[in-house]
């Protein structure tokens, strides 16, 4: 991996004007939230949890001040601190989703493309079965399910998302395999004596995974949209557990009608610029890796003048 | 496991000195057919892409196995190392050491562990190789999954591999992704790969058709001293006649899953005998302006496997076809629709007459024909035949009777030719009755 | 039509030229000079072969005449068709040309023929593109016409792409690029993909093309025997550069360049006894090296091939090679500085292409 780093990096660099541009700003914007997730406890000047300090309770619904940047809400919450640690939690359940759904889809994609025949047909029919499902209303049954055994936590509400996401996973794995399997190497390998467990780990993986990071960084984009929904509908995480922009979306949309719409306004911005940076990330690696959609930048040919001494004839 | 005892001494000797004897191989596939059947649950057409293939591998002979694409010379290659599944019939593997196994009955771990003993060369060197390994890696792959070596040992293996194929110095060579060499070099890691498991027999599927002509002839030439160096025994599979006059010892043509002429080199070459063996000889471009292509060349391309025609396979196509080789209706709507393509005006005035000649495809020997009225129908037919009075359908046509609006033709019925013993070699064409009749049955 | 208003001023002129044409394309590390100035003419009703190992520029030259090249790249010198200065047509100008009077056969057909559409599909567009208002008799007329010279069976007319052989498609190829009696038709590698006895049919085709349909020919192959079999001269091109051109009989017989000589003995034909080989690779045409291209592996070369670009020069009867060696066995005078033989660098056996 160490050596093929600068060369995807390079391949995306490469890329003409817009393409690369939207790459970088959703670089750069998903690094700053990065960064808020990692050093949460350092940058938030308050705990999400907090709603008093020294025993003083903060305002309810108070106003931007120098204690309270962006003001509180109405459970008493710093908004500012609910948006630093908000990061944390939203990157927390996206990455844990979008890592279940890769080790999991992933494996069942090459098997299911490797082997094919009927393991093939179930697989391919179960994860059909669940794509065909609104995403939303899969994440509220998994959601419920899991609330009994797992509670409100982050691991409930990533394992209640990595559900949705297995099929796609499966899907583009599986499609490749298959193709992949017809491939003269994997001939070769059968002729060398490797069994089928080898011919996958050494001769598929290797091959079949690459469209699998663009798939993840947008996919994390979805997951954060469908993780905020949850949350909205009071289904996710719960608001002592972790900070979550969508429950305080939700909490904050009375105080929108009555005129403050400041606490609503804020997870949204959050929700909408997360989802914006993963979605620009995806699109940026997808042309940097997938050669169809890649236009590189071309240098005009520049034919230098003939020199005289080339044209001496005999 | 011998299928039967060995008597004569003789035998005993040529025996030994087998390595791989396949028996009346057939290799078929069953063909999915369109959504719509496979949603009936209807078999698919099957396909015999190898079909009762009999020959005799001695131990280091180098054997071409010649034929166009379509004639299951690879399916042959792959069969050869268990790659494809056997039908029907055998292949039997007889070591050096071990004595002879069965190399159809095979399955699972037995079959893996064969190929320490039976490897492969492919056509495309670069699809051969697994993009992201290494050629340390790719090279060295097979003494891992063989268990055969590990650390300095392993590496040591490969480097020794990378020399005898010519990849030296090797530390260039270790460390390269297959996208990194030029067509040659990858060919040699693929070699490379073949040899380091020190097999006995290498089946070779045309393993210089995508490389260029400068190079070509340096993988032969490394090919021909790695058989000298390590006592390969060699399959050569190609279509490409020129290299395998030079490079094999023995020649087998195959034609749609066949073996139709099987016999030393220099007889194949210098005595053709089946006209299918000449056509392709004659077909080839020589770069040399003196020499030119002759104006009989077969007509058509090789037919679909599935259903192949009657009688010899190669009759449609073959330029010294006669009455028996198995004439039938598919020939007979060949036969109008090449005398369509002589002249401007015969297809407007005789399609109607003759109607729809799509349900001649059913391979029959009786073909019914015509639309608009039996004696306009023998009408055209006379036509056709007074065109080419010597074309040998008319020939294979033991009567042709009034039916409804046009004309029923009967063919007479004929089997494909067996391989006969003909002169120094073994051909399957009519035009070689048996000469051993009696020694054969021995 | 345009042909024959061509064809009466211009009956023993070139059909094509091209003086001193470069194509180069852009890629990151710069221009590949694929094709680095070449010069020949094409006559009417003549096969010129164009030969040399893959990456010599073949295949990009004969784009580059019929001006179907990739984005990035560039033409430059000159080339004259039927007296139109080619290089300096609007790109319209250059659209209508093609089809019309200049036409390409390509080395896989299937992936030229829309699947979709029946062949008389095919016919149907292709005229009525160039000639408006074409009737449908007319089309069907013109296109059973150009089939049955084929060998392709009217009954096939309303037949699919895929219904068809791999010859039969080639034939398809052929005749749809012939149904407009195009004056200049270049085919790239026409025969690779197909099976001996169907390339040998379609040798003959084209061997025939200029007795029904007087057109001119370049075909591109890296197969010597096919020049051989189907051309009236032969270009020889090596790292973007025709090296030797002339008859095809007097190429094969008394080839002047070392390339074409090393070329023909690595040849494996039926008449081969023994193996040869050239040793090393072709260049970089990025940095192709100085002096003659083929220096670093000619058998012959000498001091001056490193160092100073051999002249095309005229060896007799138009039988044209740039080598200094050439020269010199022609009477050139050279200086026994510059008729030293080069001090090669050693060739590792595995440095090949």
């Amino acid at each position: 991996m160490a050596v093929r780093m600068p060369h995807w990096f390079r391949q995306i660099w490469n890329t003409k004007g817009l393409s690369r541009w939207i790459f970088l700003v959703g670089l750069f914007i998903t690094l700053v939230f990065v960064v808020f997730a990692i050093f949460a406890p350092w940058i938030a000047p308050y705990h999400f949890n907090q709603t008093a300090v020294d025993g003083v309770k903060f305002p309810k619904l108070g106003s931007a001040s120098s204690d309270h940047w962006l003001g509180t809400n109405d459970q008493f919450y710093d908004i500012a601190s609910r948006m630093i640690w908000g990061a944390r939690t939203g990157l927390e359940v996206v990455v844990m989703s979008v890592a279940f759904a890769g080790v999991i889809g992933v494996p069942l994609g090459l098997l299911s493309g490797f082997v094919g025949g009927w393991i093939d047909r179930v697989l391919v029919f179960l994860m059909d079965a669940i794509y065909a499902f609104p995403s939303l209303l899969l994440a509220i049954v998994f959601a419920f399910l899991l609330k009994n055994t797992l509670g409100g936590g982050v691991v409930a509400a990533a394992l209640s998302l990595t559900a949705i996401y297995i099929p796609q996973y499966f899907r583009v794995v599986r499609n490749t395999t298959v193709s992949a399997r017809e491939a003269t190497y994997v001939e070769a390998a059968r002729a060398i004596g490797a069994p089928p467990l080898t011919i996958m780990r050494k001769y598929l993986f290797g091959n079949v995974v690459q469209s699998v990071p663009v798939l993840g960084t947008l996919n994390a984009a979805d997951a954060l949209g469908t993780l905020a929904a949850l949350g909205f509908l009071g289904l996710g995480i719960q608001p002592n557990e972790a900070s979550e922009w969508g429950y305080d979306l939700s909490r904050a949309l009375d105080d929108a009608q009555a005129g403050n719409w400041l606490p609503a306004f804020w997870p949204g911005l959050m929700i909408v610029l997360l989802i914006t940076g993963l979605t620009f990330v995806g699109e940026g690696l997808n042309e940097g890796i997938n050669p169809a959609l890649r236009r590189r930048r071309l240098q005009k040919v520049v034919f230098p003048a003939r020199t005289a001494g080339e044209e001496v004839s005999s | 496991m011998p299928t039967k005892p060995d008597t004569a001494t003789t035998e005993n000797r040529e025996r030994s000195a087998t390595v791989l004897d396949l028996d009346q191989l057939a290799v078929h596939f069953q063909l999915q057919g369109n959504a719509l059947s496979r949603l009936l649950g209807l078999k698919g057409r099957v396909v015999k892409a190898v079909d009762g293939v009999s020959l005799r591998l001695a131990r280091g002979e180098v054997l071409g196995v010649v034929g166009e694409s379509g004639s299951g010379k690879t399916t042959l290659g792959r069969a050869l190392l268990g790659l494809a599944p056997t039908s029907s019939g055998s292949i039997t593997y007889q070591s050096a050491d071990r004595g002879p196994r069965v190399v159809s009955e095979m399955r699972g771990a037995e079959l893996r562990g064969l190929r320490t003993d039976l490897q492969m060369v492919f056509q495309d060197p670069h699809a051969a190789l697994n993009p992201s390994m290494t050629i340390e890696e790719a090279v060295g792959h097979p003494l891992v999954i063989h268990g055969m070596a590990q650390g300095p040992e392993l590496k040591r293996r490969v480097e020794e591999a990378l020399d005898k194929v010519g990849l030296s110095p090797t530390e260039r060579f270790l460390t390269k992704l297959p996208s990194d060499l030029s067509g040659g070099q990858k060919q040699r890691a693929v070699i490379a790969r073949a040899i380091i498991l020190d097999p006995e027999v290498l089946v070779a599927d045309e393993p210089v058709s995508m490389l260029d002509m400068s190079v070509r002839a340096k993988i032969l030439q490394l090919m021909l001293d790695l058989k000298r160096d390590l006592g390969l025994t060699y399959v050569y599979i190609t279509h490409d006649l020129a290299t395998a006059k030079y490079f094999c010892d023995r020649i087998a043509i195959m034609y749609l899953g066949r073996v139709v002429e099987i016999g030393p080199t220099e007889e194949i070459f210098d005595h053709p005998r089946h006209p299918y063996t000449k056509a392709l000889l004659a077909a080839i471009p020589e770069p040399d302006p003196e020499k030119m292509l002759p104006r009989n060349l077969p007509r058509g391309e090789i037919p679909d496997a599935a259903e192949p025609p009657l009688g010899c396979s190669f009759h449609p196509r073959c330029p010294e076809a006669v009455r028996g080789c198995g004439w039938e209706s598919r020939d007979l709507r060949a036969l109008v629709e090449e005398h369509w393509t002589r002249s401007d005006t015969a297809f407007d005035d005789e399609q109607q007459i003759l109607g729809d000649l799509e349900h001649l495809d059913a391979p029959s020997t009786t073909a019914t024909l015509g639309s608009g009225g039996s004696s306009a129908v023998r009408g055209i037919l006379d036509r056709i035949k007074g065109e080419d009075p010597d074309e040998p359908l008319w020939s294979g046509v033991t009567s042709i009777e009034d039916t409804g609006p046009g004309v029923t033709v009967h063919f007479e019925k004929a089997g494909p030719p067996a391989l006969r013993r003909a002169g120094g070699v073994d051909v399957a064409c009519v035009l070689y009755p048996d000469e051993t009749s009696d020694r054969d049955e021995a | 039509m345009t042909v024959v208003e061509h064809s009466a001023h211009e009956d023993d002129g070139p059909v094509l030229e091209a003086r001193d044409l470069r194509v180069w394309y852009a890629t990151d590390r710069g221009p590949v000079r694929a094709v680095d100035g070449v010069s020949f003419q094409i006559r009417r009703g003549e096969i010129l072969g164009l030969v040399g190992e893959s990456g010599c520029g073949k295949s990009t030259l004969g784009r580059g005449l019929i001006g179907l090249l990739p984005d990035g790249s560039a033409r430059d010198g000159e080339l004259e068709f039927q007296g139109l200065d080619l290089l300096h047509l609007s790109a319209r100008e250059q659209r209508d040309l093609r089809g019309t009077d200049l036409a390409m056969i390509f080395q896989e057909p299937l992936t030229r023929l829309n699947p979709l559409m029946r062949i008389s599909e095919h016919f149907e567009e292709t005229l009525r593109t160039h000639e408006k208002g074409i009737s449908k008799d007319e089309v069907r007329r013109r296109s059973l016409e150009v089939l049955r010279v084929m060998g392709i069976p009217p009954t096939r007319y309303r037949a699919y792409p895929h219904e068809f052989s791999g010859g039969m498609r080639q034939r398809l190829m052929i005749a749809l690029a012939l149904v407009l009696r195009p004056a200049f038709v270049v085919a790239d590698e026409p025969t690779t993909a197909l099976d001996v006895l169907v390339e040998a049919q379609i040798i003959r085709i084209l061997h025939d093309l200029r007795r029904e349909y007087d057109t001119s020919l370049l075909l591109i192959t890296h197969n010597l025997g096919i020049i051989a079999e189907a051309c009236d001269r032969v270009a020889v091109m090596y790292a973007g550069e025709i090296v030797e051109i002339g008859d095809a009989t007097a190429v094969f017989s008394h080839p002047k360049h070392p390339y074409t000589r090393e070329l023909l003995r690595s040849t494996i034909s039926l008449s081969t006894t023994g193996l040869n080989y050239i040793d090393g690779a072709p260049p970089d045409l990025v940095e192709p090296p100085s002096g003659c291209h083929f220096h670093p592996r000619c058998p012959d070369a000498m001091r001056i091939c490193a160092e100073r670009d051999p002249v095309d020069r005229d060896h007799g009867d138009g039988h044209r090679a740039a080598c200094w060696a050439a020269d010199l066995s022609d009477g050139l005078s050279l200086s026994e500085d510059e008729r030293a033989p080069l001090e090669r660098e050693e060739i590792a056996v595995a440095d090949e292409a």
